[in-house]
């Protein structure tokens, strides 16, 4: 039995912007009067490394998703999406921002970045379907680098229990008013590449 | 009613305030300084006291004080920070309480970001207080509040123990309104309860142990202790474990009796009533066995025949529990098969990606200059901050606890060990618990050179401000203690301050330590690059030009901001114009991107 409405795995490097879009998100569904549970990663491991937030939509349970089981994985680089692909369900989402943060082991010459085809294709063989797009790209688009979190969040709106108008004034309680308008025009090229 | 998506730190915050809390003090420490971040957010104009204080047992004593004269009050810190405090920790045990007194230990099973796991719920039962181990912030917040009246009824300190997955999780809250401290306090002179002698402590001891049983029966009623008898089998879970064990018996819909537990010292009629009931038991708990071995004692009288499962052979000991381990546990258990975690893509493609110094960070040049001067063979004790991050640069030896860092080089020193010993600590690390550790290597002449990473904050744990910052809290202006003025008083020989972008007299700086024969300070001060960089400050960023012989020296640098590409270094959008990149290439291929 299902003991979640929607289970979401988000993940990043540390300063990404992660655990923005898990805020928006609860605060959407008190909104909406769901219950909502979600887990963080705070300090050492945020110093440029990986992150991941844990987000249980319609859920009173523990605020951690079990491996196997998220309904989406919301990556904000692709590397790290594969890092934690085992999470994903096999009839879940993944939705990739493909714009690399490269980790120190790669620029100080110890490691390599794997080309991004490649980790889309490992990723697709194990889910039901992947999204990728270059957010950070589209959030300049939209005016702003910094929002490429909130294209990931439109990306992810459509495909969660919770109303846009619900996300939407959630964004505009978290993002300062003067990049509001920027923040929604990178929401909607962020849902537009999922619809 | 209100709901509002909370972090855990920020309900047990609320709690705390909406019972009126009149004093707030802590150290901060992952996973428990938002509890005192919040505070300050939501203090207002309130007479509230909140304080960051410069060590744990600091703060916890500044918090007896205040109980003592009749305000609520709280000290907050994480789970090593109780080592820190233990001494007045296990004394007030004894003397009790005036108004409420509320201490905040907050675990950290898996130590996500800490040196050990160890389990504050020994400690509560150790001291002989009552422990309150929530299970989500909904708990964190109610047990916060309630931590108070539980501990003016019992005249003990009473300890709220959350974990990183409570303190660090968000859920919706019911928010209420925050209650204004009580009126100005008065301390109220009682020699036989505030003065520990010898002659008070003795009968102060007994009346401690004639408490339990009464606070045991406080405790059965309360309503985070939750008991369901079903079938003959159960499951006793504490704190978060209950929520997985919960979710697992669902997800299986197996017909198990349930005991959740979230109180010490725990319920003994509703732990008894379970153990009649059942003939086999799994104890589900993170770390410690501290619910199985009180089950297995009860047992031993109410239920010999009871079949008792846990650490032994079903639940680690160490590390974080998780919903998948709980199933599998209790699948095992009811001969069910296994939900084994999906296998996922091949990710060794992948490079690793360890938490590190930020790009223009100064303890990477700081770090390169203390290698410099004193060679890769000196011996370099470390501490507790961002710079042990630095572990791959060869200049973190040793990182044992807050301050360790210099007693340590003392104790090698005494050793007849004859490589040089540089050490290296924080500025919020040295005010915690380096200034002891200095003085007495210069009382006992330890000959050893002791350099103070000063980036003017607390960095690691989200840039709170200490002495040396001349900012409170709250923010208002105070006292900048003078680092270089404390090494001087506390007996230091040679104390130099440096910034470490200055790379050549930076090295210089700790040739001269290394050559002093005796106890030597260097004081390497440049703000986190985070808070400068937030405050405003924009440098130049780097480029390399044609120069570049790709020697490869820049790159082992380790700075985030520089890669190499095909034959040459190359400088990414990360730079923040630091120039120590510059000043370490031999062949001048790096300079200031021009304006």
């Amino acid at each position: 039995m299902r003991t979640s409405e929607c289970d979401l795995v988000i993940v990043g490097v540390g300063g990404q912007g992660v655990i923005l879009i898990s805020d928006i998100i609860g605060r959407a569904a008190v909104l909406a009067g769901k219950s909502i549970c979600g887990a963080e990663t705070h300090g050492m491991a945020q110093r440029g490394g990986s992150v991941i937030n844990h987000t249980r939509i319609g859920c009173s349970f523990s605020p951690l998703v079990a491996l196997g089981s998220a309904d989406l994985l919301v990556a904000l680089e692709p590397g790290e999406a594969l890092r934690f692909a085992q999470y994903l369900s096999p009839e879940g989402v993944a939705l990739v921002n493909t714009r690399p943060v490269l980790p120190a082991t790669v620029t100080a010459g110890l490691a390599c970045y794997p080309p991004i085809p490649e980790i889309l294709s490992a990723l697709s063989k194990h889910c039901r379907r992947v999204v990728d797009m270059d957010a950070t790209a589209l959030a300049s688009q939209a005016g702003t680098a910094q929002a490429m979190n909130v294209v990931m969040l439109g990306a992810l709106s459509s495909l969660i229990p919770l109303s846009e108008d619900d996300l939407l004034s959630s964004l505009s309680q978290v993002v300062p008013a003067r990049f509001l308008e920027a923040n929604k025009r990178a929401f909607a090229l962020g849902k537009a590449e999922v619809e | 009613m209100v709901r509002e998506y909370l972090l855990g730190n920020a309900a047990i915050a609320r709690g705390l305030m909406e019972a009126g809390v009149g004093l707030v003090a802590g150290y901060p420490g992952t996973p428990s300084s938002e509890i005192i971040e919040t505070i300050v957010d939501l203090k207002g104009d309130s007479k509230l006291h909140v304080e960051w204080s410069v060590n744990e047992k600091v703060a916890l004593e500044v918090a007896a004080g205040a109980s003592w004269a009749g305000k609520r009050a709280a000290a907050t810190m994480k789970h090593v920070g109780l080592n820190v405090a233990a001494d007045p920790f296990m004394t007030l045990a004894y003397l009790g309480v005036g108004a409420g007194l509320v201490v905040i230990s907050a675990d950290d099973p898996y130590c996500h970001s800490s040196q050990n796991e160890q389990d504050s719920r020994r400690y509560a039962q150790f001291a002989g207080i009552a422990c309150l181990d929530p299970k989500n912030p909904a708990e964190g917040k109610e047990m916060a509040a309630y931590a108070f009246e539980l501990s003016e009824k019992f005249n003990i300190p009473v300890m709220l123990r959350p974990t990183t997955r409570v303190s660090h999780s968000r859920s919706d809250v019911e928010v209420g309104d925050i209650r204004p401290p009580a009126r100005a306090g008065h301390f109220l002179k009682d020699p036989a309860r505030r003065v520990a002698l010898p002659v008070h402590a003795r009968p102060l001891h007994k009346e401690l142990l004639a408490k339990q049983k009464e606070i045991e029966a406080e405790l059965e009623g309360a309503p985070w202790n939750r008991l369901v008898l079903r079938g003959r089998t159960g499951v006793i879970a504490s704190g978060i474990a209950g929520l997985y064990a919960q979710e697992a018996i669902a997800e299986l819909d197996e017909d198990l009796s349930l005991l959740c537990l979230g109180t010490y010292p725990l319920p003994g009629r509703m732990m008894r009533r379970m153990l009649e009931h059942v003939s086999r038991v799994m104890v589900i708990e993170e770390l410690e066995p501290v619910v199985e071995e009180q089950v297995k004692m009860l047992a031993r009288t109410v239920n010999p025949g009871l079949e008792i499962l846990g650490k032994e052979d079903c639940i680690p000991r160490h590390g974080e529990l998780d919903l998948l381990t709980v199933r599998n546990a209790i699948a095992r258990m009811m001969n069910r098969p296994e939900r084994l975690a999906a296998k996922g893509p091949d990710a060794r493609i992948l490079p690793p990606r360890p938490p590190s110094l930020c790009p223009g960070c100064s303890h990477r040049a700081t770090y390169y200059a203390m290698k410099k001067a004193f060679g890769k063979n000196a011996i370099f004790p470390s501490d507790i901050g961002c710079y042990t991050m630095a572990v791959n640069m060869g200049t973190v030896d040793t990182c044992l606890c807050m301050g360790a860092s210099i007693t340590l080089a003392s104790g090698i020193s005494h050793s007849d060990e004859r490589a040089s010993i540089c050490c290296s600590l924080g500025d919020s690390t040295f005010l915690h618990g380096g200034m002891t550790g200095l003085l007495n290597a210069a009382y006992n002449k330890a000959r050893i050179t002791v350099a103070i990473l000063d980036n003017s904050t607390t960095a690691m744990t989200g840039h709170q401000p200490h002495p040396g910052t001349g900012l409170t809290a709250t923010g208002e202006p105070t006292v900048q203690v003078s680092l270089e003025a404390l090494a001087k008083a506390l007996g230091a020989g040679l104390v130099e301050t440096v910034d470490p972008y200055h790379l050549d007299e930076t090295v210089k700086s700790f040739e001269r330590a290394r050559d002093y024969p005796g106890l030597s300070v260097i004081i390497a001060r440049q703000p986190c690059v985070i808070k400068a960089r937030k405050g405003g400050q924009r440098l130049r960023p780097l480029r390399v030009n044609e120069e570049c012989k790709g020697c490869k020296i820049c790159i082992d640098f380790g700075c985030p901001a520089i890669e190499f590409e095909g034959e040459r270094a190359r400088i990414n959008s990360l730079c923040t114009g630091c120039g120590v990149c510059a000043a370490i290439c031999p062949a001048s291929a790096i300079e200031e991107v021009a304006p």
